[in-house]
This record gives structure tokens, sequence and C-alpha cells, in this order.
């Protein structure tokens, strides 16, 4: 590493032409962050013959103030303290390429509750610069200062647990399949039958919007009348996510405001429609007491590889400030990307009150949430009745469990399938309870559930212990220390 | 029809050593147990009567649990046509509401809800559950 320091002479300093970003001042080996910096932790693979930290100085640079050359602009300005700082570069643990870097930004760097703002310096041009073969956005401290400025979920677990009344499991959803071409009426069948058989949601897809099949008040005036027969059969507060995603903003309010006079208690969209819209419907939620659903489509794209992108626990954060109810955050066990120590460390992330820097579930720092509403993850893709200990040992209880084709697909119809859904998970909350070691006996638990539930017993004959065993690519570069207790 | 709030509802109904359980996961938690009757199953009806207040003094797990299932005896005896519930409130920072509510005791028979629709502009239609049991005046239904 090289020993580059910041050039003090001013007329050294601001002499016109090209300097390493490091002489510039974005690298201050010595800077001590305080506790209204916001820090960036990057993942920086430079190119061949980049030194590491010419490549953070880069980073710091091109993510606060830095253009290419000296500009004598600067000088007009209090710059030392708008310049971000790299102040510490450590090797990737088993990667002789790639470096994680610590930046501190000032906090008059950004603008107070715009996630454009934020986004648009750390994950700007930075992320394109040619001395860099890739750069990935690993975590960030978001002081407590700028936090106060966003409203965050404007329900919040306990918030929603108390409007639905339903305490003490996870809940249980399930999404509409298949997940085009339903006509509403047909549609709303499914949202019927999974929700009087037991279920607490239905919800639509990412992609179900307002397509030639289906109009979407078609969509929600079915979803409503079944979601009202539903709690009349059960005598229990019931709700489907309608997707309002669509393309404007006119159009998504006008699609909220017919699902809140409908009487829905949720409405949801997409992560494509960014983080502006994301806000506004936030707001509009916070103002008409409707729990927001957030489906993350589109975040693969970004999240998944570890060279280069931006790290899910970073979106789950930005989404905690944007002010989102729920987020699709992972099943550990399920059909999409999750590895189990990663996953937890983006439910630590929704849902604590003070989130625990812990690097083998890839936290690099201490986050205190400054009271922000907890955000309920939701677990979807590829899960069913037969893993309900291991979803409940590795989610919590704190999470929307969301079974589509383990409800609509199953062989006695979907309200068979809701009913063995809800009885499996009521099993095993009753023998987690009790003290059992849940984990190891779960077969053992929903046999015996089974054996008073015919739903149950079908869905375990049909699905048994189906898996989806593939190594994940997004895992954390830590191991856990070893401790001698 | 089978009222299905709480966190056990489809689960056969709890015995009372089953019931014991569960209040000693609640104690050892550090949440205050209580419990609460109606005759107005409505989803919406938040408020059910408390029967006393939640047991937040007994001290040890073993003393509270004798104490909580006195109560519910004692509820039982005064409403044995109630719906009765164990709700656990957990008063820590960030929480302060229930952790878990379960129910414990229910009619012998039933009857549900009706769905009553009302029209409204366009197809749109305004939806109310009304149970067939609060008909009757509140204290004198399900018997």
């Amino acid at each position: 590493m090289s020993t580059a320091t910041a050039t003090t002479q001013p007329a050294d300093r601001y002499r016109a032409g090209v300097m390493p970003y490091a002489q510039m001042g974005y690298w201050q080996p010595d800077y001590e962050p305080v506790d209204t910096d916001l820090i960036a932790l990057f993942r920086i693979t430079p190119q061949d013959g980049v030194d590491a930290v010419e490549a953070a100085a880069a980073v710091a640079g091109e993510s606060s103030t830095a253009t290419w050359t000296v500009v004598w602009t600067d000088r007009l300005t209090a710059c030392e303290e708008y310049r971000a700082k790299a102040y510490r570069v450590e090797p990737v643990p088993g990667r002789g390429d790639q470096w994680f870097a610590w930046i501190a930004y000032d906090l008059d760097l950004f603008e107070g509750g715009s996630i454009a703002n934020l986004t648009a310096s750390i994950i700007g041009n930075v992320f394109g610069f040619k001395p860099l073969r890739a750069l990935r956005l690993e975590d960030m401290r978001i002081p407590i200062a700028y936090l106060m400025t966003f409203s965050g979920p404007p329900t919040g677990v306990v918030v929603e647990r108390e409007r639905l009344d339903k305490f003490g499991r996870p809940l249980l959803g399930a999404t509409v399949k298949p997940k085009l071409g339903l006509s509403g009426r047909n549609y709303g069948r499914v949202v019927y039958e999974a929700l009087r058989g037991g279920l607490d949601f239905t919800k639509d897809d990412e992609n179900i919007n307002s397509q030639a099949f289906m109009h979407w008040r078609d969509r929600f005036l079915y979803c409503m009348e079944a979601v009202n027969r539903a709690e009349a059969a059960t005598g229990e507060v019931k709700g489907t996510y309608l997707n309002i995603t669509a393309a404007t903003m006119e159009e998504m309010y006008e699609r909220a405001e017919f699902a809140k006079q409908l009487g829905s208690v949720v409405v949801m969209i997409d992560l494509v429609i960014g983080y502006t819209a994301i806000q506004s419907m936030s707001a509009w939620a916070r103002r008409n007491d409707m729990i927001l659903h957030l489906h993350r489509a589109g975040h693969s794209t970004y999240t998944r590889q570890k060279d280069h992108g931006v790290s899910f626990r970073v979106i789950a954060k930005w989404m905690r400030m944007a002010g989102v109810d729920h987020i699709h955050a992972g099943t550990v066990v399920g059909k999409l990307e999750g590895d189990p120590a990663t996953v937890a460390g983006i439910y630590a992330t929704l849902r604590d009150e003070h989130t625990e820097a812990r690097l083998d579930h890839g936290l690099f720092f201490d986050q205190p949430w400054a009271g922000l509403n907890k955000v309920m993850p939701v677990a979807s893709g590829g899960i069913h009745a037969g893993q309900m200990h291991q979803l409940l040992h590795h989610l919590g209880e704190d999470v929307v469990l969301q079974f589509g084709g383990g409800t609509i697909g199953h062989p006695d119809g979907i309200a068979a399938g809701a009913t063995a859904n809800r009885v499996a998970l009521e099993a095993m909350i009753l023998a987690r309870n009790e003290g059992r070691d849940y984990l190891t006996e779960g077969p053992q638990i929903l046999r015996a559930a089974a054996a008073h539930c015919a739903p149950l017993a079908r869905a375990l004959e049909t699905w048994g212990d189906v898996t989806f065993d593939y190594a994940s690519t997004d895992t954390p570069d830590y191991t856990p220390t070893p401790t001698l207790s | 029809m089978r009222l299905t709030q709480g966190t056990f509802s489809f689960l056969p109904d709890l015995t009372d050593t089953q019931i014991e359980a569960q209040l000693r996961y609640c104690t050892e938690h550090g949440w205050a147990l209580s419990v609460e009757h109606t005759d107005d199953p409505h989803p919406r009806n938040t408020y059910w009567e408390m029967w006393g207040l939640p047991h937040f003094d007994d001290t040890g797990t073993t003393t509270t649990i004798g104490a909580v299932m006195a109560s519910l005896d004692e509820c039982r005896r005064a409403y044995p046509h109630d719906y009765i519930r164990i709700c656990a409130f957990d008063a820590t920072k960030g929480w302060e509401s229930l952790r878990t509510s379960f129910i414990v005791q229910r009619p012998d028979t039933e009857p549900g809800f009706r769905l009553d629709r009302s029209y409204r502009a366009g197809r749109s239609v305004g939806y109310a559950a009304h149970a067939y049991a609060t008909d009757r005046p509140a204290g004198d239904r399900y018997r």
C-alpha cells in the first residue's frame, strides 16, 4: 500500500493539472469519524497496477467533491470539510485483489430526508470510474442526526400487528398464481380461498398492474369482495396487497385512493418505481393509515454479485429510512438467493431497535435506529409447510411467510393449502413456546399436527422435503470468531 | 364456523396443561399476563372486557402461572358462554404492546357472521361483517 499523504501547501495543492486523489486530501489515515459523519464501506477491486489507497481516495473523491483534475474553485468553499475522507483500507480476507475501504462523509453533504440525494452521491458516478475494475457498497453507518430527517415506515411491525390483531406468530401470505393471465373474477377466487383457508394476506405479484387480461379496477373490486367474504367466514382481519405500481405518480395515487375507498388495509409498490416514488407513497400511506408493502423487483441485478453493485443490506437500510412496512428480504431455504448469515444481517437491519455490528453477518457498523419503526421482512419464493421449523428458526416471529405454490398447488385445493400452512405454523409456535427443541423435532411436530389435519398430511406427502440446495453467491467475508464459552 | 382470532385457533382447543406451558413461556420473557372475555366476536372488536388488571406483581413463574390460572377459572365460572383469551403485554421500549394473545374458551356453538353489502358509486360495494350473536343484547348471547 502506498503511504501517500495530502499535499498541504496551498500553492502546490491547487496548481493546475492532474494530481493523485490521495494527495488531493481524500485519503486521511489519521481521521477519526465523528458521530454525525455518514460512513460508507466499499469493496474495491482496483485495475491492475492501481494502488489500493489511491483507489479508495478516488472513490471518496468521486462520491463527494472531486473531479478528474484540480480546480481552483475549490478554494471558494470550505472544501476540507466537504471532501469525503477515506481513512482505512484493509484487504478482503481470502482475496488478493480486493480491498475494503472506509469513507467518512460530512453530514452537510446530504439533503435531509432524501434517499435520492443520498444515493446520487454515494452510488452516483463513482461506480463507473475507470481505474476501478469493480466496486460494491457493502454497508453504511447512517448517523442519528440524518435518520431523524426521515419519517420511516408509516405503520411498523408493532402497529401492523395491533391493527390486524395478530400476535405471537409469523403472518402468513400467498402470492396469487399464475402471476399473469387470470381475469379479475378468477383472481378474486384465489384470494377468497386462500384467506378463508387460514392465510392472513394474499398478494399481487410484482408485474400485475393493469394488463389486457385484467384491468386494475376490476382486480381491486373482486379482491375486496374476497377479503370481506373471508373476514366474515373466519372472524379475522384479512388483507390483500393491491399492487398500485404504475407508469406515473398520478396513476399510482389514483389506484391508492381507490384501494383506500374500498377499505383495503394494505397497498403494494415495486422497488423499480424508484426511491422518490417510494418516499411519496410512504407519505401517502402515513396520511391514510395504510400498510405499505414493497416488492424488491429488480434488486438482484445489482445486489447479488459480490464484486460489484450494492449489498441488499444497504438497500434494506435505505428502505427503512424511505419508509416501507414490508420488504421481501430472503427465505434462506427457498428458491431464491439467500445465505443464512447474510439474511440474518438483513433481517437485523430491518427489525432491530439497534443493529449491532457483526462481521460474520455482513454488518460492519453499529446502527442505532433513532426510533424509526421496524420493517416486517417478507419471506417468499419456493417455501412450503414441511420447512416450518427451519423457517421459524432462521427468520423468527416477525416475518410474513409467503407460500404461493405451497398454498395454491395443494392437491385438495387452495383453502386446504392455506389450512395446512396455518396448522403447521401454529403447531410449531406452540411447540417452541413449550420449550421443545423444535428445529430438531420439527418433522415429528408436523406429523403429529397432521394427525388432526388432513390438509397438512397431504401437503407433507406432496412436498415432503423439497429443498433448493445451491451455493449462495452473496456470503459474508468473515467467519464467526470461535469463543471459549 | 370457528372464530380463528388468536395465536392457536387452528389447533384443537388447548388443555389447561397446554395453557400453563404457554403462560410459563410468557412469564419467562417478562411479559404481563391478563385474562379478557367478550360476547362480541367481531374482528375489529379490539377491547374485550378485562378480568381484572394484568398480573404485573406476582413474583416467580410458578406463583404467576397459579394466579393467572385462578383468574381464568373465575372468569370461566362467571362467563361460561363467552370467548376468553389470554394476553401477554411486553413493556420493552420499542415494543410496548401484545406479544401473544390466544383463545382459551369459546362458546359451544359459534353461529358466525353475515356479510352485509351496500351499493356505492360505480361498482364499489361497502361491506360490514355482522355477528349473528350480537343480534341479542350484550350479556344475553350464546346461551
